[in-house]
């Protein structure tokens, strides 16, 4: 069994400031971490490696100091890590992202094919979730997305059965080898990483291939070039005002509730029609 | 089979990875073991680094490393309730190389420091913690860390894993501390621009102050406070003995809001914004409270062996220079091939004949006194600040008759014999 497993370095947006006058993020207020989604990924496929056996790769895309989120990744049980790095890939939006991580995958696939792919469910500073499914699709594999359980794999039958999160409750799904995952938070909890893991990761020099190392680029499909998306506007959400607190007695408060729903219907049909 | 290391240093604080950057640069396998997210994230100190003990290990390291202001000048305040009688000493001369010393940023000078020992060669892991020593034929051979598989061997493990030191407890080498041995410190950083730190100091762009408080802000108790200028803002904390925090019922936080809000205090931090909190023990017990240093297999550093010097708030360079002097000690020990108590005793005698403990050896009755006595911050900072106020106030009395009522208010308050004991005592104490 090889798992490869897609990570991405992105600024703590827990903590992270916007800048006022140009609504970007102001990228040096806060830390570069793992995508936490993408430790949740890194963390079933060590779950389903210690029951299969085989080999865990990540592969990440961006400046070379993203080799930070490799390590991270071997310290929670990866084996190897690859990082693509290269100004061609700068720029990319979703589209570019997917094309040459696949083109990545594709090389690594020569080495050692790959079984399945597992990615968070996005990234917390684009929070798209178009990435993985856009590899999928152009490695022609069934993407299988918000995924809470892996039930179970069947290497004979080249199957696996999943859990998956929907709108309407949860959804058991049986899908081929390979295949894509895109991964919820509560597929599992990140174990404390075995301390030969931790001596493993600061040892660890991961694998950086430039555009160059991959075959069949079509570099129009690259970074920017690549990238169709058109930021129109950017701006910062503001602050919802607090509500209105009703004060008295119990019978004073609900007189005082019925008054404001009597006066603005409006309310109570909005709620009806969501 | 766990790996075998030369030596696990536990702490990449300034004791420790100044070991693991000596020990790393002889060319032994090295591993640092620090417990917080990185170097630095857990560590806390007012901000005053001095520059020898660090030049000897990275020679002009102030061309690089994330310093925040050179100290140009440094202030004495003896403060009462409304006002204060200052001294102190500017001299341009510690603008420029070779600096005197700087206030720095724990959280990331320490990174950068760790990251010298990476680079040299040792092997740095975060956020673990080493929970004993693995002890075999009463010498350390190992330590084990609260991950799965958490084992590790070496030859020598050094222990610089701070005040209030766990693993050197285990093994016996100390006591617990009692409460008059640490003090208690709570700092704020507190964000400023440095236009305004640059007016209300009298400062240029690249010059920093720092001011030592004594008498109100610690209401009086053992301790001292502090004020010191960052780049873009300014430190300001206070602690006193633990031993004094119980006596006098004092909350620090309350301490550090009462400094805060001091009127002489107060307008040089008026539109600061409050940045960090922070609080930590200080080993300020000195001599006597140095505890066994060299073991089987074993070494102990910096704050872990109690080594600060609280009267001249000296404490990360002398981490530095007991990590570098325990690093010469270890490759000492793998020449001979010999990791024995007897042989890693030349730490000892090292440290013994070093200024460290000569420094403290000349304090170790200062705190001890100054504990027993409360006199001196309590009474005689208001007497001083009374007698300037008497002396400057120019009313029609002449000066030698203000003198000796001076003198006279000074002897009724304390009685003459008291106050000659006192000046003796504290002579004695600090000769």
């Amino acid at each position: 069994m090889h798992i490869v497993v897609c990570v991405k370095q992105v600024p703590d947006t827990k903590i992270i400031k916007i800048n006022p006058k140009t609504n970007t993020l102001d990228r040096r207020s806060a830390p570069a971490i793992l995508n936490p989604y993408d430790a949740h990924a890194v963390q079933e496929a060590v779950k389903i490696i210690e029951k299969t056996g085989g080999t865990i790769s990540v592969l990440s895309m961006g400046p070379p100091q993203a080799t930070a989120v490799i390590k991270k990744s071997i310290e929670i049980g990866a084996d190897r890590g690859y990082l693509i790095s290269d100004r061609a890939f700068a720029g990319a939006d979703t589209l570019a992202t997917s094309y040459a991580l696949s083109k990545a995958l594709e090389r690594i696939g020569k080495d050692l094919p790959v079984d399945m792919v597992i990615c968070g469910k996005h990234a917390i500073d684009g929070d798209t979730g178009q990435v993985g499914p856009g590899i999928a699709r152009r490695m022609d594999i069934p993407p299988v997305t918000n995924v809470i359980e892996v039930t179970e794999v069947n290497e004979q039958e080249k199957t696996v059965l999943i859990k998956r999160k929907s709108t309407n409750g949860n959804e058991l799904i049986q899908a081929d080898l390979p295949c894509l995952l895109t991964v919820e938070k509560e597929i599992n909890n990140i174990e404390y990483s075995p301390l030969p893991n931790m001596i493993k990761a600061v040892r660890y020099e991961p694998v950086i291939w430039t555009v160059a190392d991959l075959e069949n680029v079509e570099c129009t499909q690259l970074g920017l070039k690549g990238s169709p998306t058109i930021v129109g506007k950017m701006f910062t959400p503001p602050k919802p005002e607090g509500g209105k607190r009703l004060e008295g007695s119990s019978d004073e408060q609900v007189k005082q509730l019925m008054g404001i729903l009597m006066e603005k219907k409006e309310l109570l049909t909005l709620q009806s029609s969501k | 089979m766990p790996e075998k290391f030369d030596v696990i240093v536990v702490g990449a604080g300034p004791a420790g990875t100044a070991c693991a950057l000596q020990t790393a640069r002889a060319g032994l396998k090295v591993l640092l073991i620090e417990r917080g997210e990185y170097p630095g994230s857990k560590n806390v100190m007012g901000g005053v680094l001095y520059r020898k003990q660090l030049e000897e290990l990275i020679p002009e390291f102030w061309k690089e490393a994330p310093l925040e202001r050179p100290i140009i000048e440094q202030r004495f305040w003896m403060l009462d309730k409304e006002s204060v009688v200052s001294f102190g000493y500017k001299g341009l001369e510690w603008g420029a190389e070779p600096y005197n010393n700087f206030t720095i940023l724990r959280a990331q000078f320490d990174q950068w420091f760790a990251q010298k020992a990476v680079e040299a060669g040792a092997l740095l892991i975060n956020e673990t913690v080493v929970t004993e020593c693995i002890v075999e034929n009463s010498k350390v051979i190992g330590v084990r860390t609260d991950r799965p598989d958490g084992e590790l061997y070496a030859d020598v493990v050094v222990l610089a894993d701070g005040v209030n030191s766990l693993l050197s407890k285990q093994l016996g080498f100390h006591k617990e501390f009692r409460p008059d041995e640490v003090a208690l410190t709570v700092m704020e950083v507190i964000n400023m621009p440095k236009e305004k730190i640059n007016d209300r100091f009298n400062l240029e762009e690249n010059q920093g102050t720092t001011i030592e408080i004594f008498g109100d802000s610690t209401k009086g108790n053992l301790g001292t406070a502090f004020l010191y200028t960052n780049k873009e803002s300014l430190n300001i904390g206070v602690g006193t003995t633990l031993s004094s925090m119980i006596k006098a019922r004092l909350k620090p936080y309350d301490l550090l809001d009462y400094l805060k809000n001091h009127p002489l205090v107060k307008p040089i931090l008026q539109g600061g914004e409050s940045a960090e909190y922070l609080a930590h023990l200080i080993p300020e017990g000195g001599f006597r409270s140095v505890p066994k240093v060299a073991g089987n297999g074993v070494l102990v550093v910096g704050d872990a062996a109690q080594l600060v010097n609280a009267i001249h708030r000296e404490g990360s360079n002398m981490a530095m220079y007991s990590g570098k002097l325990a690093a010469e000690a270890v490759i000492k020990a793998k020449e001979r091939n010999n990791y024995s108590e007897s042989s890693l005793n030349s730490y000892r005698e090292a440290l013994y004949g070093s200024f460290i403990m000569k420094d403290l050896e000349k304090y170790k009755d200062a705190a001890h006194i100054f504990e027993k006595h409360p006199q001196y911050f309590k009474e005689y900072v208001p007497m001083m600040n009374k007698a300037m106020s008497k002396f400057f106030t120019v009313d029609g009395t002449p000066k030698r008759d203000k003198q000796k009522q001076i003198m006279k208010s000074i002897t009724a308050e304390r009685g003459t014999i008291r106050v000659i004991q006192d000046m003796y005592r504290a002579w004695k104490a600090v000769k």
